[in-house]
């Protein structure tokens, strides 16, 4: 019951952190990834200040075995760098650019972002549900092309 | 312009904080795409019930902020139906495909100079800034 408390905590804090951000308005997002045009660069003090605190609680977590609620910390991240990994973040980048929503934002517009977000959110979850039959298909294309 | 930033890195300081915290009390990588994508094909069926706490705090927690929060939230959100689908499902295959989105890869594989974050991050920039060129600059649907 207290791992569910405090999950629902991590997922409120973020929630939170997009809102206050400003990550939650997509023409801010796009406004970052628009470097021909009139650029907006919240998106990089956004992300630098996520990443700094996270990089100390690597460092804390590396000296650990266990997180606090007992169980095993992550492990080393994987290195090989795949079609998978590169086809996969082409794809996302360019959704991600073309309407401003990544994952973490489209969850929290539930409670905001009307008809817009909301079909986007069904959208998304409609493309996790094939994501394994793609993923399967590609695999089967690459071996034939081997 | 200037209190976008402070804001930008109030904001990213929390969303920093909710993965760090994720990480060493809960033992989690805080990906959203992951946490929710694993729900959706099951994968990760057998931890559902961290991932809907995750998800509704995500969802709801925000909420409470709106009263105090200046106006309505603006998301400016395009009213183009066809893009928002077709990037829906960009989003939600690509993700998955990568395993994982700008959370996971992003903060949280950055962080730990991972490398597969690192280069999913330049490929998603990558697509995400072509995409604007073409669909704002040369089409000029959004």
């Amino acid at each position: 019951m207290i791992r569910l408390i405090t999950t629902f905590l991590s997922g409120g804090l973020f929630g939170v952190g997009l809102l206050v951000s400003g990550m939650t308005d997509t023409r801010k997002v796009q406004g970052w990834l628009d470097i021909f045009g009139d650029w907006d660069p919240t998106l990089a003090f956004v992300l630098g200040s996520a990443i700094l605190p996270m990089a100390i609680a690597w460092n804390i977590a590396s000296r650990r075995a266990r997180a606090v609620l007992g169980n095993a910390l992550p492990g080393k991240p994987r290195v090989e760098i795949d079609r998978n990994l590169v086809l996969g973040s082409l794809m996302f980048g360019a959704g991600w650019g073309l309407v401003g929503l990544c994952p973490g934002p489209a969850i929290a517009s539930i409670s905001w972002g009307g008809t817009g977000g909301l079909l986007f959110l069904l959208a998304m979850l409609a493309g996790m549900m094939i994501a394994p039959a793609f993923r399967a298909r590609l695999t089967a294309m690459a071996a034939a092309l081997s | 312009m200037e209190i976008d930033w402070i804001w930008g890195i109030v904001g990213g300081l929390m969303i920093g904080l909710a993965a760090s915290f994720h990480l060493l009390v809960n033992g989690r990588i805080m990906g959203a795409s992951g946490i929710l994508g694993g729900l959706v094909d099951r994968t990760g069926w057998s931890t559902w019930a961290e991932r809907l706490a995750f998800i509704a705090g995500l969802a709801l927690v925000p909420v409470l902020l709106i009263p105090v929060y200046s106006g309505p939230v603006v998301t400016n959100i395009t009213g183009n139906i066809w893009a928002i689908v077709i990037a829906g499902l960009l989003v939600g295959v690509g993700t998955r495909l990568a395993n994982g989105c700008t959370s996971g890869h992003g903060v949280c594989g950055i962080s730990r100079f991972s490398l597969r974050g690192i280069t999913a991050t330049i490929f998603y920039l990558l697509a995400g800034g072509l995409a604007v060129i073409v669909f704002r600059h040369l089409l000029e649907v959004i």
